[in-house]
């Protein structure tokens, strides 16, 4: 292969370091970075009931919403985006608040080499149109929808622009606009693993030289009526109505499904060399990245956790950390594992059997917790907002708790930092995240040190 | 050997880049040669011409289209009336899925099954042994260097499968009553309902059925979706965390939601019951007026050239080029497209670059070709800009004549035709079009050439690029 030309620098032999220089989080516990991982620290919970739409007679009536958000505050012109759908609107303030946190305000780029890789979910069905549309047309005699009164219906009932702007791919146009980027553009859909596989491809392009910065991340909401239904379905939803901010008790005996949450947690990455060259904070440098499938079952995961233990193990051989060994310190080399941690009885024992299989005599020295537990499941989102939360983890020396954690499971014998969070030097974390469906995927991200 | 190690430790170990070695504790991570080159081994499109790149390949070659009236549904309550079909008849998804396998089925949309029968076609076509041709035989790629990237599309739920459940929650006023729904309608969806639809499972099936346990990612970034899949599997290659992907993309908008979107977006040729669905898509053409859609896809096997060498496979072509960019759009949906954009000029010269080779050595390209006025137009600007002067002289080829456009799974099958291309030095006919001055993109007969270097072309609603550059393999 030749070396490209100009500025492309994909086939140098030398690899680029990348740093984390800005974050910001739309989150059920707020909007803004500080004042989020301040109720994260202190085990607050996001969880309210669902006042979107009327859940009063569903077998799940709560979740973790975002509240009192206007993207209009973050942006330009809201005219540009007065089209855009929710998720686009919860990415759009969480990479303004990245993009200022890293000086890029008034900052001049080169737009070909600042891209964009999101994981994005699907948009927001709009039930209500959907539904009148179904209702017009469904044919009793044929016990079945006529499709020429659908298309009838459809074309009244149903908003052009909202039907078009779900599309996942929507977000990061909403990106590219605002914040005029015309590199590489990618968006990802791997489920709950969706914004970690996102932000780790992102890492190994910069790594290689495709662009020197990129917008990267997830945004999602599955809080609909759609939604909401297909989850309740599958039956992976808490149902503990009664007292519902303690429904998100992962590595609890007493867990019994996840609580949805939504938001978006977007970073700014970069080279370091870019960062270098304007001046730029790294906040924190990403060493580490493996992704896996475990091609076993579209609803179970590997009881033996083989494709988490096995994007687990690709992450830390790629930061060069050995997970038997110990420091100088006398403690493991990754010092916070931020676990998918959804709270299903399924996910919380695969995971912990994952990262015993991984650490081995040293897991249970490694602090292991899920924020899952204080903002639900942003399911394309959630590995994006617990990345930051690994971040700022380092950057305070205090690893944020699993809340809800007063019934342990005896078969989950790890340090889950149960209920309050601790304070401690934070250099390394794991963040982990598995899609339904089978794909995993983890991250290293440690301390910046020139 | 420390526990680092990867999951299938010692075995290919030669040939395994970026794993730990095992040797010392720092600078485990071994960085794979950048230079790793990488190769098409086998191509599975599935279209309305059939399953497989032949049936795909004599319909260009012939100038046959399979673009007809839509049968599968009543369009008669939409503006366009036709589309490139995959019937129930032409796609009998039970002959492409492992007997063991079949039984899920029934949580498979029209989109993932047109992904399993790609990724079955190409596996044929590579020749390669997976635990879906033979469960008890040694795999061809060793499960955990075997990566699966399918791009897909936001797929729509079938309104008659959630009509049966929603009719039931109607009030009296034929409003949907959702308290009714929430305590009782829900409960006629089948409990896997969800996960017939997410875009996800395209590629969670295929891995399944041919135990793919490398990276796998779901591409969403409607038609760039395909040529956005094969640039990842590129970068998970030469990263060396796996030695072959499964790669490509599917999509079927041939269902009431999908197809009305469609509508939504503008993009679609109005046509009347009197024309003549053949001739309705004329990429380029200054009578185009808007595309037809078409069920369909491709699954590639990209091999790093190492791994299909050893293993004794004839490569299609090698793929030297890479590059994606993202359009200004006037509006954010990219309904409006920016006729003077200039980056998708910008992916072509680097996908050139990338290659190492210059504007006057590309002999074919195989644009997206839509036949949608402005995007046909942002096409044609790019080519004068990177071309100059040869543009005219450069054949095009299209395949939304033939096949209508796939969507996610659009580019993916314009690089399974540049690599049949490209190995039988033989350029597809062209249908429909007329009056083209500025560009080799006329009607004409299928006819050889001196083919060396390829280019695909894909732009997305939303405004992503990519531009693929294929060369053809010399063993």
């Amino acid at each position: 292969m030749n070396p490209g030309t100009g500025k492309d620098r994909l086939n140098a032999m030398s690899r680029n370091r990348v740093v984390i220089t800005g974050m910001g989080w739309v989150t059920p516990l707020g909007h803004d970075l500080d004042g989020v991982w301040r109720r994260l620290c202190a085990g607050e919970s996001g969880v309210r009931p669902i006042d979107r739409f009327d859940a009063s007679t569903f077998s799940t009536t709560f979740a973790a919403q975002v509240r009192e958000y206007d993207f209009r505050r973050f942006v330009r012109d809201p005219v540009t985006h007065a089209n855009a759908g929710a998720n686009s609107r919860f990415a759009l303030g969480a990479a303004r608040q990245a993009w200022t946190q890293a000086g890029l305000d008034g900052a001049s780029l080169d737009p070909s080499r600042a891209g964009i890789y999101l994981g994005a979910g699907e948009g927001v069905l709009d039930f209500g149109g959907f539904a009148r549309t179904q209702l017009a047309s469904w044919d009793p005699a044929r016990s079945m929808i006529d499709t020429r009164r659908w298309a009838e219906a459809a074309a009244t009932c149903l908003d052009p622009m909202t039907e078009l702007e779900q599309e996942p791919n929507m977000p990061a146009a909403h990106l590219a606009r605002e914040f005029d980027l015309r590199g590489p553009v990618f968006n990802c859909l791997t489920a709950c693993a969706a914004s970690t596989q996102a932000i780790g491809e992102a890492f190994t392009m910069l790594r290689d030289g495709e662009a020197d910065l990129m917008l990267s991340g997830g945004t999602h909401t599955m809080i609909h009526v759609l939604g909401l239904t297909g989850f309740i379905r599958l039956t992976a939803l808490s149902r503990r109505n009664d007292e519902m901010q303690r429904a998100s008790r992962p590595f609890s005996r007493s867990r019994d499904g996840f609580v949805m949450g939504e938001g978006s947690g977007i970073v700014v990455l970069e080279t370091l060399d870019h960062a270098r060259a304007r001046g730029a904070t790294p906040y924190a440098e990403i060493t580490g990245y493996g992704s896996s499938a475990d091609a076993f079952r579209i609803t179970d995961m590997h009881p033996e956790g083989r494709g988490p233990a096995e994007a687990i193990r690709q992450a830390l051989a790629m930061a060069g950390i050995d997970p038997a060994r110990r420091g100088a310190d006398g403690r493991p080399l990754v010092h916070y594992i931020s676990a998918h941690g959804t709270g299903t009885s399924e996910n919380d024992s695969i995971e912990t059997l994952a990262i015993r299989t991984v650490f081995g005599e040293n897991a249970p020295s490694v602090p292991v917790s899920s924020i899952k537990s204080m903002m639900g499941h942003l399911i394309a989102a959630a590995g994006s907002v617990e990345l930051i939360a690994c971040v700022m983890a380092i950057r305070h020396g205090v690893v944020p708790p699993t809340i809800n954690l007063d019934d342990p499971d005896p078969d989950l014998p790890l340090d889950y930092v149960p209920n309050v969070a601790r304070s401690c030097a934070v250099d390394v974390c794991l963040s982990n995240s598995f899609g339904f469906g089978g794909q995993n995927d983890a991250l290293v991200v440690r301390r910046f040190i020139a | 050997m420390g526990p680092v190690r990867s999951g299938n430790a010692g075995h290919r170990s030669d040939r395994i880049h970026g794993q730990p070695t095992g040797a010392g504790d720092a600078d485990r991570y071994t960085p794979p040669p950048m230079s790793r080159r990488i190769v098409v081994t086998g191509v599975g499109p599935v279209t309305a011409c059939g399953v497989g790149i032949d049936a795909l390949w004599s319909a260009l070659c012939e100038g046959r289209t399979a673009i007809d009236r839509i049968r599968g549904f009543d369009a008669s309550g939409y503006a366009c009336g036709i589309a490139g079909e995959i019937t129930d008849e032409a796609l009998d998804i039970r002959q492409h899925v492992p007997k063991s396998y079949r039984k899920n089925l029934k949580v498979m949309c029209r989109d993932i099954e047109l992904a399993v029968a790609g990724a079955a076609a190409a596996i044929t076509d590579a020749g390669l042994v997976t635990r879906g041709t033979d469960p008890d035989a040694t795999p061809t790629i060793a499960p955990d260097r075997f990566g699966c990237h399918i791009g897909a599309g936001l797929i729509a739920a079938d309104p008659h499968e959630l009509g049966q459940a929603l009719i039931s929650s109607a009030a009296a006023d034929g409003t949907l009553d959702l308290h009714h729904w929430g305590a009782q309608g829900m409960q006629n969806l089948t409990p896997l309902w969800l996960l017939k639809y997410l875009p996800n499972m395209l590629a969670c099936h295929v891995t399944i059925i041919h135990d793919c346990r490398g990276p796998s990612n779901t591409i969403t970034c409607c038609e760039a979706s395909g040529a956005l899949s094969i640039g990842e599997s590129m970068r998970v290659i030469r990263r060396g965390a796996a030695d072959a992907c499964l790669s490509g993309g599917a999509e079927d908008k041939l269902n009431p939601m999908a197809f009305m979107r469609l509508h939504f977006a503008d993009r679609l040729a109005a046509t009347a019951p009197e024309d003549d669905p053949a001739s309705i898509v004329r990429p380029f053409s200054p009578d185009a007026r808007g595309t037809v859609a078409g069920a369909g896809g491709a699954i590639l096997v990209l091999e790093a050239l190492d791994a299909a060498l050893g293993r004794g496979a004839r490569p299609a072509a090698e793929i030297v080029g890479f590059a994606a960019t993202q359009n200004v759009c006037p509006d954010t949906v990219g309904l409006r497209i920016p006729a003077e954009g200039e980056t998708l000029s910008a992916a072509i010269r680097l996908a050139l670059s990338r290659g190492g080779i210059t504007a006057d050595e590309v002999d074919a390209i195989v644009p997206f070709g839509s036949s949608i006025p402005a995007v046909d137009a942002l096409e044609r600007h790019a080519l004068r800009t990177v071309f100059g002067a040869r543009t005219p002289t450069i054949p095009l080829v299209t395949i939304v004549p033939t096949i209508g456009n796939t969507h996610a799974g659009s580019a993916a099958v314009s690089v399974a035709v540049a690599a049949r291309m490209l190995r039988e030095r033989m350029l597809p006919a062209r249908l429909n079009t007329a009056g083209i001055t500025d560009l080799d993109a006329n009607a004409t007969a299928a006819r050889t050439a001196s083919l060396e270097h390829v280019l695909v072309l894909s732009t997305s609603q939303g405004g992503q690029n990519a531009a693929v550059l294929l060369r053809r393999f010399d063993a």
